[in-house]
């Protein structure tokens, strides 16, 4: 077993984990974050986006069946589940998807908002080539895309408006707190059937 | 599916790594994005990984008179935003620019690509195409290795058990010069059918030098020769280009598989090469 130390949407967790367990399972099963999802297992489908620190500290969208836990020691993560801004406002992107529908069966759908919101860390006002150019790791089955361009085209101009940067801030312990109180453990006495349980 | 148990190695300094690397079945791991989906389909199962990632001097790009270093662990994102690349080898950046998808660049590196040899990898036949030389370090020293005699077989490289890829040289090739890198696949973040990188400097007019080299069209990156002396000295005209482009699967073996014949490989070459030179001459291709 290794120690590694990771800080997922603004809470920080030090685990034991053995060597070859996947970021995305370690997310979902040790830390509860089952808003990340595994897609295909091959990665192609990008369904298990979150984004994590570089070297720089700049955050990045990264497939997470394809990264080791271990290489996350010391990484900061922001996970579907950190997205959202104070008091659950969603965030420009989520607000999009809602808005626009851009979502059929919605299991790709966490991947592709933390997608989305990387491409417009970098590109904050993305023509719809560079949108789907951008978006080319993450697959939609229902093959949604059409409305998935509109919601990332309307979320960049709504961030252009708002003279925010579509990258999302870092929670706040406040933010956290309020959306998960316990840091998305289940605490004592939640009843079994509101846990997620972890596919084996 | 789960990889199968290894051990876990994190040095930080090159020494150590190859230290770590002792063991015969140890394994090392750059950043993943072709070891990891391997790990998981169990097609590799080395007994210890030895992870360059807290190397820091194995990341970024730097000037060295008149050669640019690229560190191994340099990242395909970094790459691609680098001054000193898009300028001194901009061929590198377009070919990095196709690579895989947006999170496969932020994780996956230059090192690791090449080390890795996939006949369909982009990069491999850039190395090629800009004469690069592979800098490793192993218990015996150092030693550098050119990118003709780098890539050996299918996944195979020079690289000796125990050794590391430390870092890419590439002689500067910035005024002059224009390139291109030319890639066919049929689906989004798809591998290159073929893919044609190419190099051309201008003078008076006309071609005074060709660099062209050609991916996945033999089990490792293959120098389009014939193609280079055709345009060596020829005028820079379309007539021109699409002669010297007809030579393009000269003395390759192309595979056949699922994806293409080799027939349907050798075409790819021949009208990818004169893609890839035109647009290098500021000329679109003739549809």
């Amino acid at each position: 077993m290794t120690r590694i130390s990771v800080t997922v949407d603004g809470v920080r967790y030090d685990d034991d984990v053995e060597p070859r367990t996947l970021l995305v399972h370690h997310l979902r099963e040790q830390l509860g974050k089952v808003g990340t999802v595994v897609g295909c297992d091959t990665s192609n489908c990008g369904a298990c986006t979150v984004l994590m620190s570089d070297p720089d500290g700049r955050l990045v969208g990264v497939k997470s069946c394809s990264v080791l836990a271990v290489q996350a020691d010391g990484r900061e993560i922001t996970t579907i589940e950190g997205l959202a801004g104070p008091g659950n406002t969603l965030h420009p992107v989520q607000r999009a998807f809602h808005e626009r529908h851009a979502l059929q069966c919605g299991f790709c759908t966490p991947g592709m908002i933390m997608a989305a919101v990387d491409l417009l860390s970098e590109n904050p006002d993305p023509t719809d080539d560079e949108i789907r150019e951008g978006l080319e790791g993450n697959l939609c089955r229902c093959t949604g895309y059409q409305n998935i361009v509109r919601a990332v085209r309307d979320a960049a101009a709504a961030a252009r408006e708002a003279g925010t940067s579509a990258e999302p801030e870092p929670p706040t312990v406040e933010a956290v707190d309020a959306a998960t109180p316990d840091g998305g453990l289940p605490s004592e006495g939640t009843p079994d059937e509101a846990v997620p349980q972890p596919v084996p | 599916m789960i990889p199968a148990p290894f051990d876990y190695a994190r040095p930080s300094t090159v020494e150590e790594a190859v230290a770590a690397l002792a063991d015969e079945d140890a394994k090392v791991l750059a950043g993943g994005q072709s070891l990891i989906p391997l790990l998981r389909l169990r097609l590799a199962a080395p007994t210890v990984l030895v992870d360059l990632a807290g190397l820091d001097a194995l990341r970024g790009v730097h000037s060295d008179g008149d050669d640019l270093v690229i560190g191994a662990m340099t990242t395909h994102a970094s790459v691609l935003a680098d001054p000193l690349v898009n300028r001194y080898a901009p061929l590198l950046a377009q070919a990095t620019g196709t690579v895989a998808d947006r999170q496969v660049r932020h994780r996956g590196t230059l090192g690791g690509s090449l080390a890795h040899a996939d006949p369909a990898g982009d990069l491999p036949a850039v190395a090629v195409a800009l004469d690069a030389t592979l800098e490793i370090a192993g218990a015996g020293g150092r030693r550098g290795v050119p990118a003709a005699d780098f890539f050996v077989d299918y996944l195979t490289t020079a690289l000796e058990p125990g050794e590391v890829l430390t870092s890419i040289r590439l002689p500067k090739r910035g005024e002059g010069w224009s390139t291109r890198y030319e890639k066919f696949n049929r689906t989004a973040q798809g591998w290159a059918i073929v893919g044609v990188a190419a190099a051309v400097r201008r003078e008076n007019g006309g071609i005074a030098e060709a660099r062209v080299a050609l991916t996945n069209m033999g089990t490792r990156p293959v120098r389009a020769a014939a193609v280079e002396s055709a345009l060596t000295g020829a005028s820079a005209d379309a007539e021109t280009v699409r002669a010297a482009a007809g030579h393009a699967a000269e003395g390759a073996e192309p595979t056949g598989d699922l994806s293409a014949s080799a027939e349907y490989r050798s075409h790819l070459a021949r009208v990818l090469t004169e893609r890839a030179i035109l647009a290098a001459l500021g000329q679109a291709h003739a549809a």
